[in-house]
């Protein structure tokens, strides 16, 4: 067991966090909010530049070789700024799960166009009435002679409205709640049917609702088995949770630093509010949350190579259940120990604890994860 | 990095696994199973069959009979040392006054104690708190004086765990009253208990246990040679030792077997007409407690690789106070689930009762010592630093302020 980094981790973390701090400072990044896209195209190529788009993915499809351990390192970097860029939703949900289910030609074609920046991708999931449970899935999609026809919605797709490829999980058969009979395609987002409306989100973020009316896809767009697609969704959201893990790690760590930046200056009572032990054993709780938040982020990481999928859903609850609730202590503290301030848009506090609140319940909140941890006590 | 066991430290685990399966007395098993707090001969008893097969020294180097382990296996042996149930090994003699010694012991001292130490021939105590100076260690007063080749202690020590059974005590006293500092004028002794002029007197805790004593010193001797380090140093001393040995400070085996022990009894006893296992409520507090218990498992192994990966030395990482800090609020959370489940049976004094039992009634034996347990762990917040300290440590330490 080790936990330190090793010297081409920390390299690959130096070059981020120098990327980052020059270019992704809160004012700079206020801008990107602004773009039509609601992120930086800019970034997103130099991103591809620094061969970061690719960096789970094989180096013959021009990625970087690494792994999940690569991906936690980034995504702690990108949580510290707050980074806007679909870089969750296109390397780590889209990417990631064609790396794992595609066959060779759908890796070649999507996995290569990932890691040169000219492709995004989004997970389209979730629905309406599912609330979070992964099996209500009640898009369908019909055989006929020329493939499959895709008829449904999607909801809150994160980045659903820049992507240019959908991750779509429809029922091929069984009814709803079932656990087979779920297919996921690979649905081209121009495809003829697919009509999206994007929206912003609490965090600054994109997401977008997506209806699909007679999509028309082949054999050729099925990601995994026919049938068979839970396995996918759940590979899907398994590294969604390490990643937004690492990521919600990131936003701990510099929601700390700010607040103790902050409680050496702010002055109250003649003297800088950090000299008071209620506010110095409230940070050192929150310093806690946040180192044991990032335990579990780390767990997730490692289950990911776990192949036994009882064990890996096991931890990877419990991992949700602590990143979550160490999350919303922090947020919420960092909130409070920056008084008023800390209730604005003009202060960087706020987004990030709104970027937590947004990670908490992707794919399922701390309360939702607790239910299945309880109900597997016996 | 890499984030999961290697196939040599999982081979590590099953041979400390069934050597303690193998070599733990039945009857201390039994005991500890059902939530006794070791006696002293189970601990002697134990520990002399660990140091029979070199395991005692747990942080020791080779050379002093320890066992030369990294930090992850030191921590695999105490998690399954745990969880067996098997008694701990004495803190005092394996993880204060050994390392103290050969830190700073000398030659003599070395060769004089560590040996007898390891086997515990000497039970060992720790003399530091006084009834003025309990969080604020540097404020005591109990006064050794130089004269000739011997100190004359006078003053008090509290809160002194198994000084009663004890046969030597690591004791802190003030040898210059006038010191710039008060940390200046402090030195750490090694005392015979049986040196005329102490006066133990016992303290019954609320798990009605006696395990703290009051102890009194009218002018005691002891001679120069048992000074350690130099005079008015002890205080680099004391913080040696109380930084020194942090593995297993979170004592998370301990809180898995108290869990364990309490789904155990959850299955037996009923709520509302089905096992109270079956409780919905009940179900999310373990879920819960799992949760947490994971998280710190985590954070633990992150110390410990950093402190393996620093060639095992450097200052005591801050985190240590969070794993002790975490790990006795999970002590706590887990012997209250126990006494939780216990019901209206954690509430009989029932000594006389279950000795007179013909047919041995785990359930009400297990209630029995399992509130013992709950009630002697609400110390564990208290002691080796409050848990308030804990965070004022981290404040300084982790924050800078």
């Amino acid at each position: 067991m080790d936990f330190e980094p090793s010297d081409d981790q920390r390299l690959l973390v130096e070059s981020i966090g120098r990327m980052l701090a020059d270019n992704y400072g809160f004012q700079q990044r206020k801008a990107f909010v602004t773009a039509p896209e609601g992120f930086s195209t800019a970034m997103w190529s130099r991103y591809a530049e620094q061969g970061l788009l690719g960096v789970p993915f094989a180096e013959e499809y021009g990625g970087y070789g690494g792994g999940p351990q690569e991906v936690m390192l980034v995504m702690q970097a990108f949580g510290k700024h707050l980074v806007l860029e679909p870089y969750l939703a296109t390397v780590i949900l889209g990417g990631g799960a064609v790396q794992t289910f595609g066959t060779d030609a759908q890796k070649k074609a999507i996995l290569t166009a990932i890691c040169e920046g000219s492709l995004k991708m989004a997970f389209a999931h979730g629905e309406r009435q599912a609330r979070y449970d992964v099996t209500d899935v009640m898009t369908t999609a019909k055989r006929d002679a020329a493939g499959w026809i895709i008829d449904g919605s999607k909801t809150v797709v994160q980045h659903g409205d820049v992507a240019d490829k959908l991750v779509v999980s429809a029922r091929t058969s069984g009814d709803r709640y079932d656990a087979d009979g779920i297919t996921v395609f690979l649905v081209d987002a121009k495809t003829q049917g697919v009509a999206r409306r994007g929206y912003p989100t609490r965090d600054e973020t994109r997401a977008a609702d997506i209806a699909l009316d007679g999509v028309r896809v082949t054999d050729a767009d099925v990601l995994g088995e026919v049938g068979k697609g839970l396995v996918v969704v759940q590979r899907i959201i398994e590294a969604g949770i390490a990643a937004t893990g690492a990521e919600a790690a990131g936003a701990m760590e510099a929601m700390n630093e700010m607040t103790l930046e902050y409680s050496k200056t702010r002055v109250q009572f003649g003297q800088a509010i950090g000299t008071f032990q209620v506010v110095q054993h409230r940070m050192v709780d929150m310093f806690m949350a946040a180192e044991q938040g990032k335990s579990m982020a780390m767990l997730a990481t490692m289950t990911l190579d776990q192949t036994d999928p009882a064990k890996r859903a096991h931890d990877m609850a419990l991992a949700k259940v602590g990143i979550g609730q160490s999350a919303r202590y922090v947020s919420q503290s960092a909130v409070q120990m920056h008084g008023g301030i800390g209730m604005t848009e003009e202060y960087a506090v706020g987004h990030y604890f709104r970027r937590c609140m947004v990670i908490e319940r992707l794919w399922g909140d701390p309360a939702y994860y607790l239910q299945k941890l309880a109900d597997e006590v016996n | 990095m890499d984030l999961r066991f290697t196939p040599e430290e999982i081979a590590f685990r099953e041979e400390v696994r069934t050597f303690i399966k193998e070599n733990l007395p039945a009857d201390i098993h039994h005991r500890m199973k059902l939530g006794h707090s070791p006696r002293k001969e189970d601990t002697v008893r134990w520990q002399r069959i660990l140091a029979a097969k070199g395991w005692a020294g747990l942080s020791w180097p080779k050379e002093h009979g320890g066992t030369g382990w990294s930090a992850i296996q030191k921590m695999i042996f105490l998690e399954e040392n745990q969880a067996a149930p098997a008694p701990e090994l004495s803190s005092f003699n394996i993880t204060m006054i050994g390392p103290v010694l050969i830190q700073f012991g000398t030659e003599a001292q070395k060769k004089r104690f560590l040996p007898r130490a390891l086997t515990i021939e000497d039970w060992w105590c720790q003399g530091f708190s006084e009834p003025g100076a309990g969080s604020d260690l540097a404020s005591l007063k109990t006064a050794a004086k130089r004269e000739g080749d011997q100190y004359i202690v006078n003053g008090q020590k509290i809160w002194t765990s198994t000084a009663h059974v004890a046969d030597w005590c690591f004791l802190l006293v003030r040898t210059d009253a006038n010191a710039r500092k008060r940390q200046e004028g402090i030195s750490f002794l090694l005392l015979d208990m049986k040196t005329p002029g102490i006066t133990v007197r016992p303290i019954i805790s609320i798990d009605g246990s006696h395990h703290l004593n009051e102890v009194f010193f009218d002018n005691v001797t002891v001679p120069v040679e048992n000074l350690v380090h130099q005079e008015n140093r002890g205080w680099d001393v004391a913080k040696f030792l109380l930084g020194n040995e942090r593995t297993g400070i979170a004592r998370l085996g301990k809180s898995r077997e108290r869990m364990d022990a309490s789904l155990d009894m959850a299955r037996k006893v009923n709520q509302n007409g089905r096992p109270l296992v079956e409780d919905a409520d009940f179900r999310r507090r373990v879920a819960q407690i799992q949760v947490d218990m994971k998280a710190l498992e985590i954070t633990q192994y992150r110390v410990l690789s950093k402190h393996d990966k620093a060639g095992g030395e450097g200052k005591p990482d801050p985190l240590s106070s969070v794993l002790k800090v975490k790990g006795t609020e999970l002590l706590q959370a887990t012997t209250e689930l126990a006494i939780d489940v216990s019901g209206p049976m954690a509430t009989p004094i029932w000594a006389q009762e279950l000795e007179a039992m013909n047919q041995p009634d785990d359930l009400l034996e297990g209630s029995s010592a399992g509130v013992g347990s709950y009630l002697f762990l609400r110390a564990s917040t208290i002691y080796g630093g409050t848990n308030e300290i804990q965070k004022n440590i981290l404040t300084k330490a982790v924050l800078g302020l």
